[in-house]
């Protein structure tokens, strides 16, 4: 079970908000590009997230670049994971890749602030805040079986190739 | 049952009878990063415990977001990348060479092709009918370890163009109308193909154009079938052996298919912070920009300085908007040299930058002033995108962009052409 706090943001938060081109000279420093997580979306969030907290989105969460720097600076800030109404491609394979769990739902009766309550394995969102209680879609097989092992990379390195 | 283009190429490299909604494995014919995702890339190669690239002929590396270096930070991830191919032997284009997405389609990919490339823009490859499409550094590292990756067999939408275009219209004006019609995610997960009586006579570089920019719809691939004009593309880039027709089967089956007839389009503008919030360029007439940007793996190409050219040649930019041209790759810059182009941009106030990304990504050349507003002949026009979130960004074709350098405000280029 996870249990934490939802970071609200709109439709459309690009991969340029997550981390802009601008600081791409921190792409081999992470732990100084992961101070800017989000920060054209939301300047105060780098300040403010906690371990454990969920970034909460709209529609079409991480469209733009393939940069697999923005789910990772996203999971080092210490988020368990993102809920979102819908996803772009690239992110979600991305985001799985990293071992943060995406899940598909309605978000709009979530507000920011919420504590939220997750249950992974049953496929349920609990806003313990509203008391409102709803599922998530079922991540592709395929795909939780690289979750399962941590990521893409633990994947690999456990099974050599693909064993999807 | 017929298969689409992108069912017919997935079945083929995957040994496998792919429908869309499959998961298959699929060998993979050319991989590559540049130097913004690529450094991750290889420390995810190396984290994976792999002892050498599946294909180091079929893996590139492309030095050209950052290129010359504008700072010691991506100095080093460039020696990084220099290091790894030299130890690996993969294919390293350096700077000066231009954008990886125009290196691509000039030298490397072939009809038929499943590519890989850790940018969001490998799709650009469509166009040549291979099933290009983009993915993270670590899904990248595994392809340089495996030569091979697994893919959701998309759901294609097939885009049927028809008529021809009106003086002063081209690919950009009907990719972008296209994406404002479905939406920036209007096509998430799936494939554009695009075909119909337009698209025989279209050339490749218009192609590249809307290949490039499916992604902006969400599309996991553009792709065009592989025809007489794609065979001559490639005969001029001396690889005609290199051509095979691609197309889908007559009976394949769409998610849905969209009928546009180009001659009734106009000028496109998507304006900020989003690429489906696009308008006619006529309704956004007097808007003063500051700064206006040709280049990319949209509209950098040869045919697209060429378009910039005409417009501007013997003419002056206005004196309050400053002209930025960055082409797409050293072949394009040969090409625009040799024709005259580059002379007559540069006598209407352009500055030249050397081939590659130029100031598209917001991290080098060319950012933007707070409250300054640029058209580019880019694809994104996110917040923040050329460097500053308090700038603004519109996209529009070689045509609107010329016109736009002369007036100084947003121009519909049909009063110029
Ligand atoms: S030109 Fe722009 S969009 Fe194209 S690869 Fe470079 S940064 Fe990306």
């Amino acid at each position: 079970m996870l249990k934490g706090r939802a970071f609200k943001f709109g439709d459309s938060i690009s991969t340029d908000h997550i981390i802009p081109g601008r600081f791409a000279h921190l792409r081999s420093n992470l732990p100084e590009l992961a101070k800017h997580v989000l920060e054209d979306a939301d300047p105060t969030f780098a300040s403010r997230v906690k371990e454990g907290d969920f970034v909460v989105a709209g529609n079409n969460f991480g469209l733009g670049s393939s940069r697999e720097h923005a789910p990772l600076v996203i999971k080092m800030a210490g988020v368990k994971a993102i809920l979102a109404k819908s996803v772009a491609r690239i992110f979600f394979r991305n985001a799985i890749n990293m071992g943060l769990p995406v899940l598909i739902c309605d978000t709009d009766t979530i507000s920011d602030g919420d504590e939220l309550e997750i249950d992974l394995a049953v496929g349920t969102v609990r806003d313990v805040t509203s008391g409102n209680q709803f599922t998530f879609g079922k991540i592709p097989e395929a795909m939780l079986r690289i979750l399962d092992e941590g990521g893409l990379i633990p994947y690999i390195q456990k099974y050599g190739d693909f064993k999807l | 049952m017929g298969k689409t283009l992108a069912e017919k190429i997935l079945s083929k490299k995957s040994g496998s009878d792919a429908k869309a909604g499959d998961i298959v494995i699929a060998g993979v014919d050319l991989v590559f990063v540049q130097d913004t995702t690529g450094p991750l890339t290889v420390r995810q190669f190396q984290a994976s415990g792999f002892k050498g690239l599946a294909n180091p002929q079929k893996t590139a590396l492309f030095i050209d977001h950052a290129a010359p270096s504008p700072n010691n930070g991506l100095s080093n991830d460039h020696l990084l990348l220099r290091q790894f191919a030299q130890q690996t032997g993969a294919i390293i284009s350096d700077v000066g060479g231009g954008v990886c997405h125009q290196i691509v389609v000039e030298s490397l990919a072939k009809p038929g092709d499943v590519i890989v490339g850790a940018d969001s823009h490998t799709v650009t490859a469509g166009g040549l009918g291979a099933f290009a499409t983009g993915m993270g550094s670590s899904d990248v590292a595994v392809v340089f370890g495996l030569g091979k990756t697994w893919f959701r067999v998309p759901e294609s939408f097939r885009i049927v163009l028809s008529g021809n275009f009106q003086k002063g219209v081209c690919a950009k004006d009907l990719v972008l109308h296209l994406i404002g019609q479905i939406g920036a995610d209007g096509a998430t997960y799936k494939a554009l193909e695009f075909g119909g009586d337009s698209v025989g006579a279209m050339p490749v570089s218009q192609r590249f154009t809307i290949a490039n920019m499916a992604v902006e719809a969400g599309a996991k691939v553009g792709l065009f079938p592989a025809d007489e004009t794609t065979r001559n593309y490639l005969a001029e880039q001396g690889r005609g052996e290199h051509y095979q027709p691609v197309f889908p089967d007559a009976d394949a089956i769409y998610e849905q298919t969209f009928n546009i007839d180009v001659a009734n389009l106009e000028p496109t503008i998507s304006q900020p912070h989003t690429v489906d919030n696009t308008a006619p360029v006529r309704e956004l007439k007097g808007t003063k920009i500051q700064q206006v940007f040709i280049g990319t793996c949209t509209n950098g190409r040869l045919e697209d300085l060429e378009i910039a050219a005409n417009i501007l040649k013997g003419k002056k930019c206005h004196p309050q908007t400053r002209l930025v041209v960055t082409p797409a790759s050293r072949q394009v810059l040969v090409g625009a040299l040799k024709a005259g182009y580059i002379q007559s941009l540069i006598e209407a106030g352009a500055a030249i930058l050397p081939p590659g990304c130029g100031p598209c990504l917001g991290l080098h050349q060319g950012v933007l002033g707070d409250g300054e507003a640029c058209l580019s002949t880019s694809n994104r026009n996110f917040k923040g995108r050329m460097g500053n979130p308090e700038a603004f960004v519109y996209l529009g074709s070689p045509a609107t962009a010329a016109a736009t350098a002369l007036a100084g405000e947003i121009t519909d280029p049909r009063e110029v052409v």
